[in-house]
């Protein structure tokens, strides 16, 4: 498969990059060279074979049911949060004006 | 006196210790070295002189005051700039996250602070971790301090802990972290003739680091030989509530246990990392180290991983997939970068922020990623990837029933000049050939020098354990060290 500009430009707009004529044209061979190269994965016989999703056999703990039980990551950390936000207003992270 | 900076991390502990030298004096040392390569090198992204002085001090005052100390007790390290540390900018090398400065310190750093060491500041790497050579960080490229016989061309210091190996070859620091995806560790640590190491995957806590691809992110470290990778990787290793991947399993001691002795091991030769037109130094370099385990007493035994080839392009799979859905952090909102055009609405602050903070190879892979998981093409790609995923872990299971460890180069070819594979990505991603399929498989792994090519540049050689195993990993490791008889260091032209 092979990916082309207008292809490109819809992948970028869905990643959120935007990008302009020049970027896209130089992108457009870059990821159909990367594209065709992960075609040979479609040779391999993957037939009753399951997909990975964890490399090291662990199961999912439960933590306590406790508030702040870990004060690192527990609640009341309001400015601590909000300190390296680029535009943080009244205790909020500020956005430009969402009007569809 | 001695120059202290030429100490490795066991020395400078038990040399602290007994009270040869100050732990302040060993700060001062690497500060000053620190300072005087940065101009030439650019190994760090911040350095934190006072930080360090900071920790020495303590562990000088608790050592008059007869405390016990801790494992890494006065010794200052490197901390790759993808790992969060309270109030020094933590920046993975990007733009986008420019002067982000957290308000907590991830659980590694924290680990190796309660152990005694210092911070000699924040390594330099690839952005985001995505690179083999160290040319996509948005502060500028690290240089090797290795050079090629009759040559002053810049070379690359691997990537993408590219801070980290060249700080740890120059002496710049006895000891730095890395993180290891697909090889970032091994690759670096081969490229400048050091020793580096990834445990199994879950070993160290991926809390506080700045996530790339998750279900592959390992913390590991880079020095200057075995025994003090065994000795950091104590201090950073153990469980973390605060990362639900995190291996509830003991710490073991890794440096009480190191033995080079191999009797009774078997140690695994995969043939299908004996390439075509394999480089010559390389493989000679690989049947010097056959040569050195049988020595130690080991029983070499030949075995096949079949699907090695596919682990490249499923890694080029997974981790941009992975990549591109932890990357939409990066939004202009919480905390780094906010590019706000004239006008904008939300989605085009956006996709402004993440056109002006990513650089190109993020971009890159960002968009693989989301092509690969996007409606259509997931079962193609991404399901498919995985599939071979699982058969690259069978491999390796199944080749465990025959041997201990296994023994291969860390990379297909040394050093290469700066600039020389950043036109051609899939050239770079080639790189990473025989580091990737044990980063798949979660595996312990470490790269220890191996001797000089014909250039006069190291070669790294390469042991994949099997899962927890990091102790068979080091002692195959330590009895390739005292064969190699690796002195060799990069001539000071910095």
């Amino acid at each position: 498969m092979s990916v082309d500009k207008a292809t490109v430009a819809k992948i970028a707009s869905l990643a959120r990059i935007r990008m302009d004529d020049a970027e896209l044209d130089r992108m457009v061979p870059e990821l159909n060279n990367i594209l065709g190269w992960v075609e040979q994965l479609g040779e391999v016989d993957v037939a009753g074979v399951e997909p990975m999703t964890a490399v090291i056999p662990n199961t999912l703990r439960l933590r306590e049911d406790v508030v702040d039980a870990d004060p690192l990551t527990g609640g009341g950390k309001r400015d601590a949060v909000l300190a390296n936000a680029p535009a943080a207003e009244h205790g909020f992270f500020g956005v430009p004006k969402v009007i569809e | 006196m001695t120059d202290l900076t030429n100490l490795g991390v066991a020395a400078i502990r038990d040399g602290v210790a007994k009270g040869d030298f100050t732990a302040r004096e060993v700060a001062e040392g690497f500060n000053a070295n620190v300072a005087a390569a940065q101009d030439a090198l650019n190994a760090f992204i911040v350095a934190t002189p006072e930080k360090a002085l900071e920790a020495a001090e303590k562990v000088d005052a608790d050592r008059a005051a007869g405390k016990p100390l801790g494992k890494m007790a006065g010794v200052p390290i490197g901390m790759k700039d993808l790992f969060a540390t309270r109030g020094v900018q933590t920046t993975a090398a990007s733009h986008i996250l420019d002067g982000f400065t957290p308000e907590y310190e991830s659980t590694v750093s924290q680990k190796l602070w309660d152990a005694g060491a210092g911070m000699l500041g924040k390594l330099n790497l690839d952005q985001f971790a995505m690179g083999s050579s160290n040319e996509t960080s948005y502060f500028g490229n690290v240089v090797s301090p290795w050079r090629k016989q009759g040559s002053n061309a810049a070379l690359a210091p691997g990537g993408s802990s590219g801070g980290s190996s060249a700080a740890v070859a120059a002496r710049l620091a006895p000891a730095a972290t890395g993180t290891d995806t697909g090889g970032s560790i091994r690759q670096p640590a081969a490229f400048t003739g050091i020793t580096g190491i990834k445990p199994t995957y879950g070993r160290c806590s991926r809390w506080g680091i700045v996530a790339f691809a998750s279900s592959l992110d390992q913390a590991g470290l880079m020095a200057r030989d075995v025994r003090d990778c065994a000795i950091m990787l104590e201090a950073m290793a153990g469980f973390d509530p605060k990362d639900a991947t995190s291996l509830d399993l003991p710490v073991p001691e890794w440096e009480a246990g190191l033995s080079a002795d191999m009797k009774g091991k078997r140690v695994g030769i995969p043939r299908e990392y004996r390439m075509d037109g394999m480089d010559e130094d390389v493989a000679r370099s690989w049947d010097e180290g056959i040569a050195w385990m049988k020595d130690a007493g080991a029983e070499i035994v030949e075995i096949s991983l079949p699907h090695t080839k596919y682990a490249l392009p499923a890694y080029y799979i997974i981790a941009p997939a992975e990549a591109s859905s932890n990357l939409a952090r990066y939004d202009g909102v919480r905390y780094g970068l906010r590019d706000l055009p004239d006008g904008a609405g939300l989605q085009d602050m956006y996709a402004a922020t993440r056109a002006a903070g990513f650089g190109d190879e993020v971009k890159r892979r960002i968009l693989i990623g989301t092509y690969v998981l996007s409606a259509g093409f997931y079962d193609a790609y991404y399901t498919q990837a995985q599939k071979v995923r699982t058969l690259i872990s069978q491999d390796f299971k199944n080749a465990f029933a025959s041997c201990d460890v296994i023994l291969a180069p860390t990379t297909p070819t040394a050093s290469f000049p700066l600039g020389d594979k950043l036109d051609d990505p899939l050239a770079m991603y080639l790189n990473d050939v025989f580091s990737v399929p044990a980063s798949l498989a979660g595996l312990p792994a470490m790269s220890v020098p191996g001797g000089l090519n014909g250039d006069g540049l190291p070669l790294g050689l390469q042991i994949i354990g099997n899962a927890f195993d990091e102790q068979g990993v080091l002692n195959a490791g330590l009895a390739i060290e005292q064969r190699a008889q690796f002195t060799a260091k990069p001539e000071r032209w910095w």
